[in-house]
């Protein structure tokens, strides 16, 4: 694991080479030209971020500016015009919002959420687990208990769990606004676990080599030997559980607020998008569901297939 | 897609015919939620009564019109000369489902009981001084005052044996909000047309006919009382012959099960109103950008608000034409109400906008709306619409959407400055609505009214509702109130909800206007 791609291609020695031609050369790149389905997912990726970033200037609409909406739009099918004379691509929603634009909308909150929530959990995870491994003893025995217990509890219990909790504390006016960071917390709290095991393993392994023997003899403090020189040599498969955690914790989001425990229903997520949807699969008005659950499989898809990618990639005994 | 999945619909419906030929009795009944409990005193709820109704009986019962009809009482009349006491004649050789005989003394200790610390029946009772047991079939309510309606309080308060509830330690309710619990939760013996078989809370309660009992046989001799909390579930059940009837049907699938051969719906106004109220005190609000006064405190931004309020719209797209605009927080079913009352203004965004400058507000103003999320039918989906209705004039609404649970919490404590809720009028008099909705929040009275309202005038009058012999004054009086009320602005009604029963074709349950259908009342084609 400590082998990283780059230092397999140090040998070929070529005197003035710029580090992109390196970056280009690598193996990381090569396997990414040679995987089709990786390239794909890259794409479809990429355009769902970029719809999500540029959404005020793409949509055409702006489902989260209630002052726009006409609820006489409502249940508008998609490609076609509302009585008051609106275009809907691919239909409005019973409120009638404009279901492409919320897609866009939800996509910013799904994804903002997926992304804080697993930068929360890899920062509180990672520094668990390099302390839990370099430390040992005692203190690694708690930390590992408490992960290993978490572990044994589905994600989205734990997630349900911390919601509650924090509802119960904030006072009832405050809830709306704090909805989003609750709902980061609780789902960042619900994955670190993963990140420290994963990470304790690695750095106990790292912890035997002469490096790290050789920067204490020197009398480094252990605090800077962990973050400069063990931390480094983790990242691969900090990574590679970062990009699968995104595409769970993308998920989590969704399933929360399809319980109806997630954002605002006037800032619907994709995962409450899907929830309003699935009341009108018996009447006939499929699509109030049906594109925001494709956009959701569609990221998560790709997300989870980047991290695959990934994984190989920065593996070499796979291959 | 539609008629393949018709045509599937109509294979299944085809083999629950045949499969329902050997037991058409049985009638298996799927509902949103549970029963809360089963002690007939403990919780004053839709879903807790109607459960209780096919178990345990009250003195007087209600037709589908709203009409008192005999129950376990056969006859009730003020006493001659009295008219501060009720005279109730029983029913006699009617037996519990233990085999003891129905006397007056069971009605004496019931009503004592639904009076006790715990029970959440208590205020309906509240006029009573003392009950007493004239001869075994003879009793006389001694009230406080001449109170013409007490009959009405008496649909939902349910009789229990007295010797069965001393011998299981029952003198005291349930105290439900602690948690406590009582031999009567999971046990029963009422002299209603049915039996407990089992019962597994939240799941499956399980009913049989009692031979015993007074009435006549009713056709339906087992019931199976299913909770199906997701409504699509709910739906499928039925679609795939699993169950016969559905109460609770989203106002979206009507059109749907109503066209899909095999299964019909049945339809009618329920009692009940769904309105919007908001503090009106001058007390600052908890979740506004304005927080030297309460904009709502001046009666030009209320009328704003109503103006905002499109109700039409939502009963055409919301509520898919499935509920009756109005203008009052009453249902029409209830005395007091009239046509002018329930009369509404037509939307008028620029006319709001102007309301709204005039008062100081010409940007608007924030404000947090409190929906529940469960409670009634598209709660959230009235909310949301509102929130862009109030945009369009500039005013700036978060909305907290919460399951009921931990939404009535903040109407009861006050803690909420703008919230929707529902009334329903089990009395079907309006002295109900005022009590609790806009007589001052006091410790009798008011209990649903966070919104500081408080007129001393106006609760005067509701007082005098209670003891008022005459009824020609009383009307008056009732009239009056309603005038101030709607006056003041301090609700904003929307709409009486529909209620939809959906069931497989052969049977027929009726639309109860209370939302609390009787398994007796089902009819077999």
């Amino acid at each position: 694991m400590s082998d990283l791609p780059q230092t397999t291609a140090a040998p070929v020695v070529v005197p003035k080479t710029s580090r992109w031609k390196m970056f280009l050369r690598s193996d990381i790149v090569w396997s990414y030209r040679h995987s089709p389905i990786t390239i794909v997912a890259s794409i479809v990726a990429l355009l769902l971020v970029l719809m999500a970033i540029f959404a005020p200037w793409l949509a055409p609409y702006n489902p989260f500016n209630p002052a726009t909406l006409n609820l006489m739009d409502g249940f508008t099918p998609p490609n076609s015009t509302s009585f008051a004379g609106n275009y809907f691509a691919l239909g409005s929603d019973s409120q009638g919002r404009d279901v492409l634009s919320t897609i866009m909308y939800g996509l910013r909150v799904s994804l903002f959420v997926g992304l804080m929530a697993t930068l929360f959990a890899m920062v509180l995870g990672v520094s668990l687990g390099l302390v839990a491994g370099y430390v040992g003893g005692a203190l690694d025995a708690v930390i590992m208990r408490i992960a290993d217990v978490q572990l044994s509890f589905p994600a989205i219990l734990i997630a349900l769990l911390i919601f509650g909790i924090a509802r119960g504390i904030i006072p009832p006016n405050q809830q709306e606004g704090a909805a989003v960071w609750v709902l980061i917390i609780a789902i960042g709290l619900a994955n670190w676990a993963q990140f420290a095991r994963t990470v304790r393993g690695a750095t106990m392994v790292e912890r035997q080599k002469d490096y790290v023997a050789a920067a204490r003899i020197l009398g480094v403090n252990p605090f800077i030997v962990l973050l400069r020189h063990v931390l480094p040599n983790v990242t691969g498969p900090v990574l590679v559980i970062g990009t699968i955690g995104l595409a769970l914790a993308i998920i989590e989001e969704a399933t929360l607020s399809f319980l109806g425990v997630g954002v605002p229903p006037t800032q619907p997520s994709l995962g409450t998008l899907i929830r309003i949807g699935q009341q009108f699969l018996f009447s006939g008005e499929w699509w109030i569901l049906l594109f925001p659950a494709i956009t959701l499989v569609l990221l998560a898809l790709s997300v989870n297939l980047l991290g695959d990618w990934l994984r190989d990639a920065l593996n070499p005994k796979l291959r | 897609m539609h008629s393949s999945l018709t045509r599937i619909a109509a294979v299944l419906v085809a083999s629950t015919m045949l499969a329902g030929v050997a037991n058409a009795e049985t009638i298996r009944w799927a509902r949103s939620s549970d029963a809360l409990t089963l002690d007939p005193h403990s919780q004053n709820q839709g879903n807790t009564h109607t459960l209780a109704h096919h178990i345990y009986e009250t003195l007087l019962g209600r037709d589908n019109d709203g009409n008192l009809t005999p129950r376990l009482a056969t006859e009730w009349a003020l006493k001659e000369g009295d008219d501060t006491v009720w005279v109730f004649k029983l029913r006699e050789g009617v037996k519990f489902h233990d085999g003891a005989d129905f006397t007056a003394e069971d009605v004496v200790y019931s009503i004592t009981r639904a009076k006790s610390e715990f029970s959440n029946m208590k205020q309906l009772h509240a006029e009573v001084e003392s009950v007493t047991a004239v001869d075994d079939y003879t009793v006389e309510f001694q009230m406080a005052g001449p109170s013409l309606i007490y009959p009405n309080n008496l649909t939902n308060t349910f009789i229990m044996d007295k010797t069965w509830s001393e011998a299981n330690d029952l003198d005291t309710v349930q105290d439900f909000a602690s948690g406590a619990t009582n031999y009567s939760v999971l046990n029963t013996n009422g002299t209603g047309p049915y039996t407990l078989v089992s019962r597994e809370v939240d799941v499956k309660t399980v009913l049989t006919a009692n031979p015993e009992w007074w009435g006549d046989a009713p056709a339906v001799t087992d019931i199976e009382y299913v909770v199906i909390a997701d409504a699509q579930t709910r739906i499928s059940a039925l679609l795939s012959g699993e169950i016969d009837i559905v109460q609770d049907v989203p106002p979206q699938d009507i059109e749907r099960l109503s066209s899909t051969e095999g299964f019909k719906v049945e339809t009618g106004p329920e009692n009940r109103v769904i309105y919007f109220g908001y503090k009106v005190s001058e007390e600052p609000l908890a979740s506004s950008n304005v927080t030297d006064k309460n904009p709502l405190s001046d009666p030009k931004v209320r009328e704003a608000f109503e103006l905002a309020l499109d109700r039409d719209a939502i009963k055409q797209v919301v509520m898919r034409g499935q509920s009756i605009p109005t203008g009052v927080a009453n249902p029409p079913f209830v005395a007091g109400w009239t046509e002018e009352l329930d009369a509404y203004p037509a939307p008028d965004v620029e006319k709001a906008k102007a309301l709204l400058a005039e008062a100081g507000y010409p940007d608007g103003f924030s404000i947090t709306l409190d929906t529940p999320n469960n409670r009634y039918v598209n709660d959230e989906a009235i909310s949301t619409a509102y929130v862009g209705m109030l945009g369009q004039i500039g005013v700036d609404v978060t909305l907290a959407s919460r399951p009921v649970a931990e939404h009535s919490p903040l109407i009861l404590n006050g803690t909420t400055d703008f919230y929707l809720l529902g009334w329903g009028v089990p009395t079907f008099d309006s002295a109900y609505v005022f009590n609790d909705l806009y007589h001052t929040n006091d410790e009798t009275h008011g209990t649903y009214n966070p919104s500081g309202y408080s007129n001393a005038e106006v609760d005067e009058m509701i007082i005098s509702l209670g003891t008022e012999s005459d009824e020609a004054t009383r009307n008056e009086t009732v009239a009056k109130i309603w005038e101030q009320v709607k006056a003041d602005r301090v609700l904003l009604p929307v709409h009486i909800q529909v209620l939809a029963y959906a069931m497989r074709d052969g049977v027929t349950l009726p639309v109860q206007p209370e939302n609390q259908p009787n398994m007796t009342t089902v009819t077999f084609e």
